[in-house]
């Protein structure tokens, strides 16, 4: 009796445990039809949750038996390990406007990404909102499971009242070339106007080089992504440059080898940082902003300088069972009108062509913001390829070994890099 | 217990004066007695049964089955392939050199906070056991980081130690470059002496305990024949807590070798440059970051194995002589 009361528990605890881990998926056939409630998740930054609560209010207001629910993404160490988990377990919100392009292929191995391209308008509806800059975001068998929605452009921002400390023209800051950058970090430094010139985190997590190697690196090579046609494409001139001008940041202390824990440019640490436009709006009862293009070896002009997009694209989600009211809504928060509240509310940029043509009265009210719609399109995505994180991982290992730490020659480190990248991208190729 | 004896012995003496074949008087009484409370214990028991076969027994078994398979996670309803892979985890565990640079870390780490830990512990319960002023304060004291979260000692620690932390501008010329946390030769040290000082308290209350259970007569004795205090420690103290120190090696084996929340937090997520991974984050971030939890199973199985080995080794080497 009692043997049999254990194992009816025993049964009974995992079938409780396996129903609570995960939901079963919906078919597909019947959800890509469905209407009705839907929930979808945003990020935490304030502007993006205050702008996603007006909109779906509006959605709302209109479509009373499609009652959509806005949510920002749980907590994590990175919204994208939460969306992973929540993928896994069933749980994910029918639509995350915060899906990172990097996180794409894995999402896509786990199954948790609806193609867009199914949906009888999904291509052209996202080719003709995004233009010329869709390209890329589409997975390698050529289908779109990503809206390419919002970049937030790589530009220098600079605290001019840290640089009129250290006797530098905030106006007018030496920044276009290494030497000059060079030079003038140790002004900013030396003088003690600041403890570091530029202080992004030195640590290994794999999206690190997205704000020091990668927006330098698009602008050293003339818009290169870090894998174009398969091959890595960093352990080249440009490559090299990039990664002598970083170690040399690093080696003269301009750059601290410890991360801040805190933000440095808002403490005042910190007299420039590697920001999007995102930084405008959080900085702006701290810090008297300046923004300038990355630096190249020579220089080039604004308009030739490309820099990383550090984009986020909208997604749906497989767990999502009412996938025609999700898709609806996709369209209704990137329509332009929306795309316009956005800029306005946020100061991101929606992922448009000529930005400032068609939203030219923000522009003219906001002109710090004008240098960011510039480079918005002269951007940069990371590469769309299976094994994405393992390959900026294996980037990410040898750039903190070398650059940062200085512990073999930066030259060795790229070519150890692209050697392992290489290899992982041959095994993701041929996964047998 | 004691008052069950006397109900043992009669049974014990009615079943040998009994003839056999002949079912004695008083046996079906005491079977029946025997079996009700055989089965009130596995009714005690069966919770934690089931708390070990759910949350130990069946993971483990999965992990195990992880181990020999390419898996990834999936969404659920997902069909797909997961073939048997045989050893090839395995062998991508032991060729790649970030584990072994973990591994290397634990037993730096384990060189370090073991005899620290076991020392320090019996030295600091020996004074506390004493008759001492604030005796009481002191004990907390030494527990208060125990039962510290981590994240919030890990702050202290990293305004302690930071590139302009107090300890290096008292240093000033003489601080290391690079800094404690960010130095490849001192991050692991650093990580072994703050596991030590936060759990010192846990260990100095296991000895404590321990040292309760030594005669006062042996100190006695040992103090007629003319040992001194250093020599009572020795000859009385430390053979007296043999079996806490037993235990006290083997959890802080234990503990030290399943390592993640201050590499985690402490040194920015195992670095510099794999200097303070452990192989914990690693399975975290190769499982869950990286999304191959096949790699991540096979180096769990690894990491037990690992752990098992040097817990029995250390406990055959504490034990001796016993």
């Amino acid at each position: 009796m009692l043997r049999r009361t254990a194992y009816s528990l025993l049964v009974l605890a995992l079938a409780s445990a396996a129903t609570a881990c995960g939901r079963p998926a919906p078919d597909q056939e019947t959800a890509a039809k469905a209407r009705g409630p839907i929930t979808i998740w945003l990020s935490n930054n304030a502007q993006e949750v205050a702008w996603g609560r007006n909109m779906v209010a509006a959605w709302n207001r209109s479509h009373p038996g499609q009652h959509v629910t806005a949510q920002q993404i749980p907590a994590g160490k990175t919204s994208e390990e939460a969306i992973s988990a929540s993928i896994i377990a069933g749980t994910s919100a029918c639509l995350v406007f915060n899906t990172a392009p990097a996180s794409v292929p894995t999402f896509e191995k786990q199954n948790g990404l609806v193609a867009l391209s199914d949906f009888p308008d999904g291509d052209s509806y996202i080719e003709r909102r995004g233009g010329a800059l869709t390209g890329q975001y589409a997975s390698p068998d050529g289908k779109f499971r990503q809206l390419p929605w919002k970049s937030n452009p790589v530009m220098i921002l600079y605290n001019k009242k840290i640089f009129e400390k250290a006797g530098l023209d905030p106006e007018h800051p030496r920044l276009a070339t290494y030497s000059q950058f060079l030079e003038t970090s140790r002004t900013l430094v030396h003088s003690g106007a600041a403890k570091a010139a530029i202080w992004p985190a030195p640590s290994s997590e794999f999206f690190q080089s997205w704000l020091d190697f990668y927006p330098a690196f698009a602008a050293q090579s003339g818009g290169k992504q870090l894998v174009e046609d398969g091959e890595p494409q960093f352990d080249s001139p440009a490559g090299r440059q990039v990664a002598s001008f970083w170690r040399q940041l690093y080696a003269e202390k301009l750059a601290p080898q410890e991360a801040y824990p805190g933000d440095a440019v808002n403490d005042g640490k910190a007299a420039m940082a590697t920001v999007g436009p995102w930084a405008v709006s959080a900085y702006k009862d701290s810090v008297d902003i300046g923004v300038a293009p990355v630096p190249t070896a020579d220089g080039k002009s604004p308009e030739d300088t490309y820099s990383f997009s550090d984009e986020k694209s909208a997604a749906m989600f497989s767990a999502c069972r009412n996938r025609a009211t999700a898709w609806d809504l996709l369209k209704f928060a990137t329509s332009a009108q929306q795309d316009g509240k956005f800029l306005e509310a946020t100061g991101q940029m929606p992922m448009r062509e000529n930005l400032t043509a068609r939203y030219p009265d923000y522009f003219q009210r906001k002109p710090v913001y004008q240098a960011f719609a510039r480079q918005a399109e002269h951007v940069v995505e990371v590469p769309n390829v299976p094994g994405s994180v393992d390959v900026w991982q294996a980037f990410r290992d040898e750039w903190t070994k070398s650059v940062v730490f200085g512990e073999e020659p930066t030259g060795t480190a790229l070519r150890r890099a692209s050697a392992k990248i290489s290899k992982l991208l041959d095994e993701y190729g041929d996964p047998a | 217990m004691t008052n069950l004896r006397p109900t043992a012995t009669a049974t014990a003496t009615a079943t040998a004066g009994a003839a056999p074949g002949v079912r004695p008087q008083g046996e079906g009484a005491a079977t029946r007695h025997g079996r009700a409370r055989s089965r009130t214990g596995a009714l005690f028991v069966t919770p934690y049964v089931l708390f070990l076969l759910v949350v130990f027994a069946v993971p483990m078994v999965y992990t195990l089955w992880i181990s020999v398979h390419r898996f990834y996670f999936t969404a659920p309803g997902t069909d797909i392939d997961s073939p048997w892979v045989g050893l090839s985890n395995y062998r991508d565990v032991f060729t790649d050199p970030v584990v072994g640079r973990a591994f290397l870390n634990i037993a730096v780490f384990l060189v370090i906070n073991v005899p620290l830990t076991v020392i320090l512990a019996l030295v600091l319960a020996s004074a506390l056991n004493a008759k001492i002023r604030f005796r009481a304060f002191f004990r907390a004291a030494y527990y208060l980081p125990y039962i510290t979260a981590s994240v919030a000692l890990v702050a202290v620690w990293q305004f302690l130690f930071g590139t302009d932390g107090f300890v290096n501008n008292l240093l000033g010329a003489h601080a290391p470059d690079p800094s404690w946390l960010v130095n490849s030769h001192l991050a692991m040290p650093m990580i072994a002496v703050f596991v030590t000082w936060k759990q010192l308290g846990f260990f100095v209350m296991l000895y404590l305990a321990a040292l309760q259970n030594v005669g006062k007569e042996l100190y006695e004795a040992a103090s007629v024949d003319g040992a001194g205090r250093v020599r009572q420690f020795f000859a009385v103290t430390v053979p007296g807590v043999r079996p806490a120190t037993t235990l006290v090696l083997i959890y802080a084996i234990i503990t030290g070798a399943n390592l993640f929340s201050e590499p985690y937090l402490l040194t920015g997520g195992g670095g510099p440059d794999h200097a303070s991974t452990s192989p914990v984050l690693l399975m975290y971030q190769k499982g869950i970051e990286q999304g191959h939890p096949d790699f991540a199973a096979a180096l769990g199985v690894v990491l037990v194995g690992f752990v098992l080995l040097i817990s029995l080794a250390a406990r055959k080497i504490s034990e001796r002589g016993n």
